[in-house]
């Protein structure tokens, strides 16, 4: 047995201390519940936005029928008479500036992380990542305001048919907003490629270009395309730069040169706005954004299967 | 296959701390330890070797069931501690790991300071009066051989001693709740030829007042410092003799090969 | 015969070699345009809004007349609904994140949880103010009170806090439990003892930069309708306010040059806010770096 050693026995003292533990049994038996609690608040906050869209959405296809909302080109809810809902307007400006958006990241974002996952040295790598990390915190709003008060006004030296509000300037800022986006990810992506497949090209006699086109671009490519996926997710959910410098005037087309609408900028019009709780106004925010919610939540849960389904196993 | 375990002759006549019977153990589908029966007597060194994936470590864990940490861990048959059977789910695992302490392959010190490390284990079991605790702390150096190294800095992070100090702190950390049984599974593998040399000679001290098992690929290591071997392969005990038996004259064929060096 | 033309493939060579300089230049020049644009955009706003940033700046409140405006209450505001988001996220996601790394055990609903979260990070900010707008402003009565707001900024920011615990605690060494359940203590703690003070600087790290994010937030609450224009400061979590983005969106909506100055003051001081605070996330994860 335990033998007295000094002048006191310790496992005594812990005997002596067991017998107020009770209070500790009961923690230890409660504390799973509680933080299992906390976790399923997460997936409550997700049924909360599908309940919450789902239910109001629905409500709002009792007085609009679907079918207009979903065939029709115009969106005039504010028309004096009875408003007119057909969401194209909002999705083709919604597009127009995402696809602006993504042909401004894309290359921008691939050729910095080639050059700092097969190029940089680790130093530049160092300072270069946190500045880009910078320019993704920068809040949208500031965005906002520099598309409207400077990237605006210098287009509208070279494109004077350039209206105030458009398509072009938000769409190149949310473009400058993804970048680092699509940069960061990539650039994890390419690194991840091992070192090995690097050096059998470049024992072949291939330049560093034809490595990292031919031997790591390929390999990353899965990570690649997801990051890209994200950030078409990210440009189509983007608000406050298309509230401030898009305009509210939604149209049909692919021009981009004048006043747009997308379906964030109509949620932040009717919100800032005047319409009343309960009228079809209202109700309608709430479809287009089960329309938005849905476009990116596809999004998402694509780029998690291109991540998935195409992972190389190095 | 059948195991060869002699009857030890035992003129000691010691208690013993452990009795394993039959113990199965399965990860999954991998049937680790196979038929274990294995009596280990207190204030003795119980060595225990055998060549990598043997079962040895996986056995030492049982002990103090630090074993159910890996998921999907199935066991059978019986181990008791001082009469006691502790796969016996009523048995609490807090009681059993308070009078059995354990010693790791890497020294493991918390984050702290060298006298927060030594006492955590006292604190957690209740004990808060700082007199106490003190003389808990510069006991539990002294019997880990650091005090002198160590006392004037006892504030300072641990993570600034040597990685053969660390080894000590963290048996001093053991010491500091005073178990009846001390486990450890190779100590020494991380350490250095000097500071093994400081653990060893640590062990045979401690075994004054403890009852160590001690898990080892070094067959030196268990020569030195044992006074019984047990021998692992595949998942059963092939010999389980004094130390000096089985390193002169063990009684299996693939004992012998083992420490001769054929295999492992 | 041989299969390779050596000539060719020397005269090929120095093509390949231009291209291959080519192209780093090329590269290069694309990674700088973000820190051109980064340079570009906040010199613009320190030329446009420094003129308006000095002290009565902060201390007045907001006014028709761009000379006298100020941004106290938007600056109070925020800090109202940063006392109120902070804890709260911060709660939830650590507790998400230790049933996620510590209790939980790997199955289906675990699985599930997960996936969950990261679709949640991916959700658009403006969709969570559509359920902070049913469920606080309206649901619950709460209207566009500093609580509505800081519980709908909480769940927005709530996936990002826990993705960053969950790492912080994932790399608290395996051996460091091992060796607190060695000397009996329990699994509570062990968490409180072991797990959670090693895995602080990395909780505080990812919490920072994501309150970070809900200083900078506009357009949920700008969907649960907070005021662009108030001249009152919140008493308690139940009263109206708005915050430092909102009062920037009222200014940067307005056609005068002169509100668009003062919008630019209004961003430098959520810039140097958003600096503070990275800086000292930072400050942290550089002191606590590489500690294993």
């Amino acid at each position: 047995m335990v033998s007295e050693k000094g002048s006191f026995s310790i496992q005594k003292l812990i005997e002596e201390k067991k017998k107020n533990k009770s209070a500790h049994t009961i923690i230890e038996k409660l504390v799973p519940f509680i933080l299992l609690f906390t976790a399923v608040l997460s997936v409550l906050t997700t049924l909360g936005i599908v309940f919450t869209l789902i239910f109001e959405t629905f409500t709002f296809f009792s007085k609009v029928s679907f079918i207009e909302f979903i065939t029709e080109k115009k969106w005039y809810p504010f028309s004096e008479t009875k408003g007119t809902y057909g969401i194209l307007p909002l999705v083709s400006g919604t597009l127009r500036v995402t696809l602006i958006a993504i042909i401004v990241a894309v290359p921008i974002g691939l050729a910095s992380a080639v050059f700092l996952s097969e190029y940089a040295s680790e130093r530049t790598r160092r300072i270069i990542k946190p500045i880009l990390e910078v320019l993704a915190g920068i809040p949208t709003i500031v965005y906002g305001f520099f598309a409207l008060t400077f990237v605006t006004p210098i287009l509208r030296q070279f494109i004077p048919t350039l209206e105030i509000f458009n398509a072009l300037s938000p769409g190149i800022v949310i473009g400058i907003m993804i970048t680092p986006m699509i940069a960061s990810l990539s650039e994890d992506a390419m690194t991840s490629v091992p070192n090995s497949m690097r050096e059998g090209a470049l024992a072949l006699g291939s330049t560093k270009f034809e490595v990292s086109m031919k031997v790591v671009l390929p390999a990353a490519i899965s990570g690649i395309v997801s990051s890209i996926v994200l950030a078409i997710s990210r440009a189509i959910g983007e608000t406050m730069i298309v509230a401030v410098a898009g305009g509210s005037t939604p149209t049909w087309g692919w021009d981009v040169t004048s006043s747009i609408q997308t379906m964030t900028a109509y949620i932040v019009q009717v919100s800032t706005g005047d319409a009343g709780y309960g009228t079809t106004i209202y109700y309608s925010i709430y479809a287009v954004g089960m329309t938005l919610f849905v476009f990116t939540l596809l999004m998402n849960l694509l780029a998690q299967y291109i991540s998935k389904r195409f992972r190389e196993e190095y | 296959m059948a195991s060869v375990i002699e009857h030890i002759s035992d003129e000691t006549n010691r208690e013993n701390v452990y009795k394993t019977k039959e113990l199965n153990l399965w990860y999954g589908e991998n049937h680790a330890l196979k038929n274990i029966n294995l009596d280990i007597n207190e204030n003795e060194v119980t060595a225990i070797i055998g060549p990598s994936g043997c079962g040895k470590s996986t056995y030492i864990k049982t002990l103090n069931r630090m074993i159910e940490l890996i998921p999907g861990v199935k066991t059978s048959g019986e181990i008791s501690y001082r009469g006691r059977n502790i796969l016996d789910r009523s048995y609490k695992v807090e009681d059993l790991r308070t009078k059995v302490g354990m010693v790791f392959q890497k020294p493991n010190p918390f984050p702290k300071s060298i006298y927060e490390n030594v006492v955590y284990g006292p604190k957690i079991h209740g004990i808060r009066d700082k007199k106490i605790l003190d003389e808990i702390v510069e006991k539990s150096l002294k019997g880990a051989a650091i005090w002198d190294e160590v006392k004037d800095r006892l504030n300072q992070n641990a993570y600034g001693l040597s990685g053969g100090q660390q080894q000590r702190l963290c048996i001093a950390r053991c010491l500091a709740i005073e178990p009846d049984v001390i486990l450890m599974d190779e100590p020494t593998s991380a350490l250095d030829p000097i500071s093994t040399l400081k653990v060893e000679e640590l062990v045979q001290e401690l075994k004054q007042n403890f009852s160590i098992i001690i898990v080892t690929h070094n067959m030196q290591q268990a020569a030195r410092i044992s006074d019984k071997t047990a021998f692992f392969l595949s998942g059963e005990v092939i010999e389980f003799n004094l130390t000096n038996k089985i390193f002169s004259t063990p009684s299996d064929k693939r004992t012998e090969d083992y420490i001769t060096g054929r295999f492992g | 015969m041989k299969l390779i033309d050596h000539t060719k493939v020397v005269g090929h060579m120095n093509q390949r070699l231009v291209k291959n300089q080519v192209y780093k230049v090329i590269f290069f020049i694309a990674t700088m345009f973000g820190l051109l644009i980064l340079g570009i955009l906040l010199y613009r706003i320190l030329t446009q809004g420094a003129h308006y940033l000095n002290l009565d700046f902060l201390q007045n409140l907001p006014s028709r007349r761009p000379e006298r405006a100020g941004i106290k209450t938007a600056l109070i505001g925020t800090i109202w609904l940063v006392g109120v988001t902070a804890p709260l996220s911060l709660l939830l996601g650590v507790g998400t994140a230790l049933y996620l790394e510590e209790y939980a055990k790997k199955n289906r609903f675990t699985d599930f949880i997960q996936v969950n979260i990261s679709n949640l990070a991916g959700v658009p900010s403006i969709v969570f103010g559509l359920l902070g707008l049913t469920l606080f402003v309206r649901a619950l009565g709460l209207g566009t009170s500093v609580l509505a707001a800081g519980l709908t900024m909480s769940l927005l920011i709530l996936p990002v806090i826990i993705v960053a615990s969950q790492e912080a605690i994932r790399s608290v060494p395996k051996n460091l439990r091992e060796a607190s359940f060695g000397m009996g203590a329990t699994k509570w703690q062990t968490i409180v003892r072991v797990v959670l003070p090693a895995a602080i600087p990395g909780i505080l790290t990812g919490g920072i930069l994501a309150l970070s994010r809900a200083i900078g937030e506009t357009a949920p609450l700008v969907v649960l309708g907070l005021p662009l224009f108030i001249a009152f400061l919140p008493k308690t979590v139940f009263d109206t306010f708005t915050v430092l983005p909102m009062q920037i969106y009222n200014w940067t909506s307005r056609p005068q040059e002169e509100f668009h100055a003062l919008a630019a003051a209004g961003i430098i001081v959520l810039l140097i806010m958003l600096i503070i605070m990275n800086s000292i996330a930072v400050l942290i994860r550089n002191k606590y770096q590489k500690r294993y």
